[in-house]
């Protein structure tokens, strides 16, 4: 089969054989909101904050195939709703001060909360868990209070590192992610791994020491726009 | 017999925080003791445990919303420490320093004209409708705008160098993050003579008040103590931002001098008492009872030897010549107060003109220390910063006297001052005895959101209670 089109919110956008929805939307420069997808990652499919209607059904965009002639919607009042109240649910879950938090300003979390204008969190109980942060490796450390359970830095961790240094532990909104090992400084983790750099983990989990605050708040990635204003700068040039 | 009984002033309006405070009459409707109690306990120093050193100067800001400034450059001289950076480069040491200038300028600003101003224009019996700011603003436009654009001056000082007007993230440990811009300095360059003018006529309202009223403040709560605060080790010259302690008995003797900050430990003990969650810290070697002091405006002009900014020094001078009742009486630290927005002044002007402002070497890094301590003197005066990290970058011991806590037994002491003179055998409570006794608390400027955090005016519950602890008399007065 060779390319293809369907609609998202009305335009008409190409599509190649094998793409996800998200894959053509972002080819396109149409930006789907996504917590748990992240480029060069396979896909989860787990955080549905990527949800999106298609033909009326509820999918995610990350792992749905596109197909000829699909009509999808996708920033409509409606599914945005459902996207804050699974954001606003992780923010429940997890235990984030962001003014403290030195994600600040470059938290994927943070950065869709704004995005999908989530004011005051308040429909949800707070789960407020009190995890001890995990700071025993030299140069790494773990602060799970504010893992939103992506699964980014497990998937980097094995199918880019080749190593296996993160894992899962508790269940439904209690899980969250831990080293594989005692602590972290029982792990082969490297600060050097791509499952810890920047980029993989969207939270202020995992944490590079001794950076901190260096970058200004301000001049953050974030500052520089909504996030997924890179993706959608495309389809403006 | 009449019965011993209980008066209580809670809250205690215009006070940045929430205190509450008793007088306790004995059977014969004398004042037996005063205490300002501090009931809130916020726990800070066990939560901070476990987290990472760098976050510990972003962290701490969350203590207080009154001086923010104060706590975020503290922890970050400890965590200096910690970093064993001894030495800031230039551009860093010169951007912390203008932050705590812009950070001291806004605050004895919004203390003098929006806390004690309506107190010197209308006297301490006006109706408490009267006493406030926009009141002030109301009467006298001009010194009112003057006013709120000084805060703001300092305001975007802060902004400019920490990054917020509120909780800044600027100030890392060895270093900043961020240099000052030339447009910038050159929006502040532009104001910075207006301000100097106007810092030089809030100085003499304040002085002249203070000269005019010699005998009220003389006489106000006032009572000699033994001052402390940094001084500059070279000279002892008043340094708000770094250098080393002094204490000077009230007659001026010394008690201890230019004694490193990192050994405060062996000359200060901290006392707990039952009915309050603040301690009540004292110089060892005077013991509990008489080493008490206090810090402060008042405190600085009292131990330091000059000021290095030539139109602070001379008003110091005036301050320090005059009648031996003024350099003791706590409402002289309005008058202080204003010295030092002088000096802050003066300082921003200072740091203005150094191109060390523009330079790009923000950092240092050095060897690691299990321990860090960092003293600044904070508007309200001195304040201490405490930590020990472990090899895991993790805090595992924290240690915080704030100026509030050293002013502690000073404070009770100027309630019960108040007290004993308003109204001991005088069986009823007026308006201008509560507002006394707030004026004496408010003189110190007490921070008490670093207990509470709550903000804003709240209304004044007066109680009369007897010994078996009924209530046989109240009055309220609202916000
Ligand atoms: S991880 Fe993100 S959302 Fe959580 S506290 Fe940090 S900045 Fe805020
Ligand atoms: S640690 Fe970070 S990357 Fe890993 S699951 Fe949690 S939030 Fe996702
Ligand atoms: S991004 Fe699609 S489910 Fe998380």
């Amino acid at each position: 089969m060779s390319d293809f089109t369907f609609t998202i919110d009305g335009t008409e956008i190409t599509a190649k054989e094998g793409q996800t929805i998200m894959d053509a939307a972002d080819d396109a420069g149409i930006y789907v909101p996504r917590l748990c997808d992240h480029e060069g990652l396979r896909h989860q499919g787990g955080c549905r904050v990527c949800t999106v209607k298609a033909d009326g059904r509820s999918v995610s965009a990350c792992t749905q195939p596109a197909a000829p002639g699909l009509t999808v919607e996708n920033e409509t009042p409606h599914i945005n709703k459902l996207r804050r109240d699974l954001v606003e649910m992780l923010f429940h879950e997890g235990n984030h001060l962001c003014p403290i938090c030195e994600a600040s300003g470059n938290c994927e979390l943070q950065a869709m909360a704004y995005r999908l204008d989530m004011t005051a969190p308040t429909k949800f109980p707070y789960l407020e868990p009190c995890r001890p942060v995990d700071a025993s490796h030299p140069d790494i450390a773990l602060d799970t209070n504010r893992c939103i359970s992506c699964g980014r830095c497990i998937r980097a961790s094995q199918d880019v590192d080749g190593k296996g240094v993160f894992g899962y532990v508790g269940r439904g909104i209690h899980r969250h992610v831990a080293a594989n090992g005692e602590d972290l400084s029982h792990t082969d983790a490297e600060v050097t791994d791509f499952a810890i750099s920047s980029e993989v983990c969207p939270v202020g989990c995992i944490i590079r020491k001794r950076i901190g605050f260096a970058t200004p708040i301000g001049e953050r990635e974030f500052d520089k726009g909504l996030i997924g204003h890179k993706i959608s700068a495309k389809r403006d040039d | 017999m009449a019965e011993p009984r209980l008066i209580e002033i809670s809250p205690v309006t215009r006070v940045e925080g929430h205190g509450k405070v008793t007088i306790h009459l004995d059977a014969d409707g004398r004042v037996d003791e005063a205490r300002l109690h501090i009931v809130e306990f916020r726990g800070f120093e066990r939560f901070i445990r476990g987290r990472l050193l760098w976050e510990v100067p972003v962290i701490v800001q969350r203590l207080c919303g009154i001086c923010p400034v104060s706590h975020h450059l503290a922890a970050a001289k400890a965590m200096d420490m910690i970093c064993g950076v001894d030495e800031l480069p230039p551009t860093a040491e010169k951007m912390r320093r203008l932050m705590h200038y812009g950070q001291v300028m806004q605050s004895h600003v919004l203390h003098f004209f929006h806390l004690a101003a309506p107190d010197f224009l209308f006297g301490f019996g006006a109706p408490a409708e009267k006493r406030n700011i926009f009141e002030v603003i109301r009467e006298q436009p001009e010194l009112g705008r003057r006013a709120i654009l000084m805060r703001k001056f300092g305001q975007d000082i802060i902004e400019a160098t920490a990054g917020k007007k509120i909780h800044g993230t600027a100030a890392i440990p060895g270093g900043i993050n961020r240099n000052l811009p030339i447009e910038k300095r050159d929006a502040f360059l532009k104001d910075i003579a207006e301000m100097e003018d106007w810092a030089l006529d809030a100085l003499k309202l304040a002085r002249d008040y203070t000269l005019e009223h010699a005998e009220l403040v003389g006489h106000f709560a006032s009572f000699p103590s033994h001052y402390m605060s940094l001084v500059r080790p070279s000279d002892g010259a008043l340094d708000l931002y770094h250098g080393n302690l002094r204490a000077l008995a009230s007659n001026g003797d010394t008690i201890f001098d230019q004694l490193p900050y990192d050994r405060y430990h062996e000359v200060l003990v901290e006392d707990v008492r039952s009915w309050s969650y603040m301690k009540f810290p004292f110089i060892e070697k005077l013991g509990p009872l008489t080493g008490w002091y206090r810090v402060g405006p008042l405190a600085r002009m009292n131990t330091v030897d000059l000021i290095d900014t030539p139109r602070a020094n001379a008003a110091r001078d005036e301050l320090m010549a005059s009648d031996g009742d003024i350099t003791q009486a706590v409402l002289a630290n309005h008058w202080a107060r204003m010295i030092e927005v002088l000096h802050c002044v003066e300082k921003i002007r200072e740091l203005l003109h150094d191109p060390d402002l523009q330079g790009t070497d923000l950092k240092a890094t050095g060897e690691r220390r299990e321990e860090g301590i960092g003293v600044i003197e904070a508007p309200r005066g001195n304040l201490i910063h405490h930590y020990q990290v472990d090899e895991n970058d993790q805090v595992t011991y924290c240690n915080l006297i704030v100026s509030t806590t050293h002013n502690n037994e000073g404070m009770n002491r100027a309630v019960k001052d108040v007290a004993v003179q308003q109204l001991s055998g005088q069986p009823e409570i007026t308006e201008t005895m509560l507002n006394q006794v707030e004026v004496a608390i408010r003189a110190y400027d007490p921070c008490l959101s670093c207990a509470t955090h709550a903000l804003g005016q709240m209304p004044l519950q007066v109680e009369l209670i007897d010994a078996a602890g009924t209530v046989i008399d109240s009055r309220v007065r609202d916000a």
